[in-house]
């Protein structure tokens, strides 16, 4: 008995606030990779976020609270909570729960009118499990099953829209749903995204060119069924992990199969998953909830954010970033997106809709500015990279809203004509097509620079024998882009190159299944880690094709002529950058390009693109400096130099961004050289001008917004009667509200000596400390 | 069944502690106090047993299982002792508080070092008891219960069984302890603190990770779950009053 004390003291710190946190060395509810997404802290919101972030912390052991005038308590309290560390491992709570630490949930996002995707009641929804690897096995869950509400354990290729509209007309007998990965990927497609991506928000409208408005000509995407666009009653997780998966139907098989069809006896295995959300209804409502609570509360909840981040754009010749270019200086803009999304929070792989467009850009970059009379063409090429385009162009109109209200060096005058890149590494054969706005071309000058513009690239696509550039019908509409934000406001001359000519190619458009294997970037087996990132697939031979085109047309739009056959992307660059962002993150490659505290942001696994509200991500961070390094240079500055080039006369930080990175290992792989690299790579806001006017309801802007939450985490555990468990979860519920209540009161108690010193947090959140430092 | 396994495990750990509370405690403020007290100084033990225990955990750092294990059995050992001590500190405290009562109220009979002996343990044992018990019981509130490892499911009942063995043995430890002081018959003391000792030891194999590699272990453990309710409390609970002296439990 006595032996358990120090045990029971561990859980009661724990339990009775109604969290349960990882201990420490305890594995997390999320992993690793992913911590720093977890929860998203806008600077605007920080006092709040921290404030949570303490009301949890404070949890942990009962309060860790960091006031030098009681050192002796905060002492007493530190021990407590290494006390409870260091019990780990004897709990009653590991003899009944088996966490699952590898999942993604389905969360809420918001728009100007509905709520998007699942979400669970505060305590968390409980079912009996059921496998479901088979439409037939649905039969039991929906009707037969004596012991509802079910949490089904669905196959990933039944992870359909039939199916869910069933399980969602049943849902008082479903309490959620996991999924498990498919593998291989549904040979006949899966898109959760709609139909019409980004439907509303282009160019094309009832009032202008009515006869392209809602892809009446035809759907982009084919084979999307609109599941991520959905509104959800009950939590839905993915599975990432196949081991879990695994002990999952383990106890499945254990507990609740039995034979002939009769009903399973009690206890039956069981899984509970957490995913409740604070905001409900729009954008519009929970903006204006946060809105009330930050303007009356001293601890305000915000219950949703803004999904933003930021776009990375660089030039060819550098400009003072300080003030904004002459009307007479010309810019051709090369433009692609950054992000994509799936049914599932942050978890975006984005091969195809993404990822092989930006990487081909970055190589056209690096190529470009490898053309010896680069620095003196009598056009300026800027490269940009739109952040948050898939939920309804956060980036592009954010660009778009600071050129018009002067606040972006470059001005939408300027602007001599818009190359950008779509889908490009699914091609049929060697076609690229070239997409233009019919609308735009009604216009006899329009019409001129848009026939110069696709000459000039078909000019530079003759040189290119693996790349046969196309026209297409003068009547078709552009596909979902960034160029139709630009267009929206003014008429420049613009082109959309595509592996498409109608509908896309991509069988997997934003969803899970977007992977290096949906663009065929796959390595021979037994190659170690260092030989695959070097490896040039055909893919990487394919893109690199593209890029050279590319980089040549920027070369001759940007007035250049006497170089332009020595112009080559780098098919090298392109692979490596493509097993970076595809197949694993944490290569050697990537750690030399950059920041040395950045280190961490790299996985073992491919980056995902989720714009997310937090920022930058990670994604972006790799993106603008393999853009820094491929099109900067290595310049001969100590440490402290590059982070303060004013010191030195020669440089000037106007016109370049300074970034100290990790460099290659020396020749013992022993130490890192590092270096600084000047380059023209920056970053620009990307928060979408609805949140800047604060016109939550517009239809003008992009007004996606991402609801919080406090916990989110799935475990399955065994129950012994349905009947009372029932009425017993308001009873557990109940102690939730009063261990809530209680953690609430210690945060305000705390709220004052901590908004006079917010730095002063033994923990902050893995991103909020690296911004800090 | 959460529910029902919820409040008959929480009746059956803490209902005659509950009864022999109301009935006969509660009937004089003094022994509430001294019961207090007595639950005051199982807490300051439990407090110096757990720095001692956390400082030589600390100072050895290792975190591998087999020490860890020797480390929990090492800190069961000082646990009882400094129990023990406190014990007798407790002890010591009332001697002198009984005089002081004689002599601030000459009228009324002081109360009999038998009934502080029991008043005291009493205290000991509920909240030895309630430190012990309290989490697992807020754990059968559910949604889960044990078994997903394979577990016996009667888990929560023999924790209950076992809270409840431990309040009454701490309160025929008390008897039995302030017996042999008023008796100077010193062996009594070490007869508690062995068969303390014993107990805790028995206790000790439950909270071992339960779902390790090794099976052996496992099965160790299991049999001591099981089999520890028979052997171990009730041949104490049968035996002790034999080598007690008799007990007055009558309220005056």
């Amino acid at each position: 008995m006595v032996a358990s004390t120090s045990a029971s003291l561990r859980i009661d710190s724990r339990k009775f606030h109604g969290y349960e946190l990882p201990a420490p060395g305890a594995p997390g509810h999320r992993d690793g990779a992913r911590v720093g997404l977890e929860r998203p802290l806008p600077e605007k919101v920080g006092i709040e976020a921290s404030a949570q972030l303490r009301g949890k912390m404070a949890t942990a052991g009962g309060g860790c609270v960091a006031d030098p005038g009681s050192r002796s308590l905060l002492r007493l309290l530190s021990f407590c909570v290494l006390l409870a560390g260091l019990c780990e491992g004897n709990s009653v709570e590991r003899k009944i729960y088996i966490p699952l630490n590898k999942t993604a949930p389905c969360v809420r996002l918001l728009n100007a009118t509905h709520q998007i995707g699942c979400q669970s009641s505060i305590s968390g929804d409980t079912g009996v499990i059921h496998v479901v690897e088979k439409e037939e096995d649905l039969q039991w869950v929906l009707t037969d099953g004596p012991n509802p509400p079910y949490v089904v354990l669905l196959e990933g290729t039944l992870f359909t829209r039939d199916v869910m509209e069933k399980l969602k007309g049943r849902s008082g007998r479903i309490a959620g749903l996991a999924v498990s990965l498919a593998k291989p990927s549904p040979a006949s497609g899966f898109s959760p995204s709609v139909q019409c991506p980004n439907d509303g928000f282009g160019v094309y409208s009832n009032s202008y060119g009515s006869q392209f408005a809602h892809c009446r000509a035809f759907q982009w995407n084919k084979v999307g069924d609109g599941l991520a666009y959905e509104d959800f009653s009950f939590p839905i997780f993915l599975l990432e992990d196949e081991n879990e998966t695994n002990v999952i139907k383990q106890c499945y098989r254990d507990h609740n199969l039995s034979p002939n069809g009769s009903a399973p006896a009690f206890p039956l295995c069981a899984m509970q998953l957490f995913s409740h959300m604070h905001a409900v209804v729009s954008t519009v409502t929970c903006m204006r909830r946060s809105l009330i609570q930050s303007s009356f509360s001293i601890s305000p909840e915000i219950v949703c954010d803004p999904l933003s981040d930021y776009n990375v754009w660089s030039l060819l010749k550098p400009i003072n970033t300080s003030g904004t270019l002459e009307p007479d200086d010309r810019v051709v803009v090369a433009a692609t997106r950054l992000d994509s999304r799936s049914f599932f929070w942050n978890v975006a792989p984005g091969a195809e809709s993404a990822v092989a467009s930006f990487i081909t850009q970055l190589a056209a970059a690096e190529a470009l500015q490898k053309a010896p009379d680069a620095a003196t063409l009598p056009r300026n090429v800027m490269f940009v990279f739109f952040q948050g385009e898939t939920f309804d162009y956060i980036g592009s109109s954010r660009m778009v809203y600071d050129m018009e209200n002067g606040k972006f060096p470059v001005q939408l005058e300027n602007i001599d004509s818009f190359v950008e890149l779509g889908q490009v590494a699914l091609r049929n054969s060697l076609e690229l097509w070239m997409h233009t706005d019919p609308m735009s071309q009604k216009n006899e000058t329009v019409l001129n620079q848009v026939e110069v513009l696709l000459s000039t690239l078909e000019q530079s696509g003759a040189g290119v024998p693996t790349v046969v550039l196309r026209r297409l019908n003068q009547s078709q509409p552009l596909p979902p882009s960034s160029l139709q934000r630009f267009l929206r406001a003014r008429n420049v001359s613009g082109v959309v190159l595509a592996d498409h000519s109608d509908s896309f190619h991509n069988l997997y458009y934003q969803s899970i299944y977007d992977t290096a294997e949906n663009i065929n970037v796959t390595y021979p087996a037994g190659q170690s880690p260092e030989e695959d990132l070097n490896f040039v697939t055909d893919t990487a031979k394919a893109l690199a094709g593209v890029a050279t085109v590319l980089a040549r047309a920027l070369y001759r739009l940007a007035g250049g002529a006497s170089f332009n056959d020595t112009i080559q992307a780098d098919p090298h660059t392109v692979t490596r950058l493509l097993y970076g962002f595809l197949v694993r993150a944490n290569n050697s490659w990537f750690q030399s390009i950059l920041r040395p505290d950045l280190r961490s942001y790299l996985g073992d696994g491919p980056l995902q693109h989720y714009i997310a509200v937090s920022s930058p991500t990670n994604a972006t961070y790799v993106v603008q400096y393999a853009l820094a390094n491929l099109t900067g240079k290595v310049i001969d500055l100590t440490r402290e130099q590059c982070q303060d080039p004013s010191q030195v006369p020669t440089e000037n930080k106007d016109l370049y961004e300074y970034t100290w990175v990790q460099g290659p290992l020396n020749a013992n792989e022993t130490d890192r050289l590092p270096r600084c690299v000047r380059s023209t790579a920056r970053l620009a806001r990307a928060l979408s001008p609805a949140f800047e006017l604060k016109q939550w309801g517009s239809t003008e802007y992009s007004t996606w917004t991402e609801s919080r939450w406090k916990d989110i985490r799935a475990r399955i555990f065994l129950i012994a009667s349905k009947e009372l468990e029932a009425e017993f979860g308001s009873m557990a519920e109940l102690l939730d509200v009063a261990g809530k209540g209680l953690n609430q009161l210690s945060v305000e108690a705390n709220l004052q000596e901590w908004r006079l010193k917010p730095a002063f947090s033994p923990h902050c959140w893995p991103r909020a400390c690296l911004q800090r430092a | 069944m959460t529910a029902a396994v919820f409040f008959g495990c929480a009746f059956i750990a803490f209902g005659p502690a509950l009864a022999l509370y109301i009935f006969t405690i509660v009937t004089e403020p003094l022994r509430i106090i001294f019961l207090i007290i007595g639950a005051f100084f199982w807490l300051v033990s439990l407090l110096f047993s757990s720095l001692i225990w956390f400082t030589t955990a600390t100072l050895i750092g290792n975190k591998d299982e087999p020490r860890e294990k020797y480390l929990l059995i090492f800190g069961v050992l000082i646990s009882v002792l400094i129990q023990e001590m406190f014990r007798f500190a407790y002890y010591k405290l009332l001697k002198k508080a009984s005089e002081g009562l004689k002599t601030i109220n000459p009228y009324e009979k002081a109360p009999s070092m038998r009934l502080l002996a029991y008043v005291s343990g009493l205290g000991f044992g509920i909240m030895s008891g309630v430190f012990s018990f309290v989490n697992t019981l807020s754990d059968s509130l559910g949604p889960g219960t044990v078994g997903i490892h394979g577990d016996p499911p009667q888990f929560f009942l023999y924790s209950a069984f076992m809270t409840l063995v431990i309040t009454l043995l701490h309160v025929f430890w008390g008897i039995v302890f302030f017996d042999g002081c008023e008796k100077k018959k010193w062996y009594t003391l070490l007869v508690v603190l062995l068969s303390h000792l014993l107990v805790s030891a028995l206790h000790v194999g439950s909270y071992f990770p339960n779902h390790g590699s090794n099976p052996r272990p496992l099965h160790w453990k299991r049999r001591v779950l099981t089999t520890r309710l028979p052997k171990s409390s009730v041949c104490i609970l049968m035996n002790f009053p034999s080598v007690n002296t008799p007990m007055s439990l009558k309220p005056k």
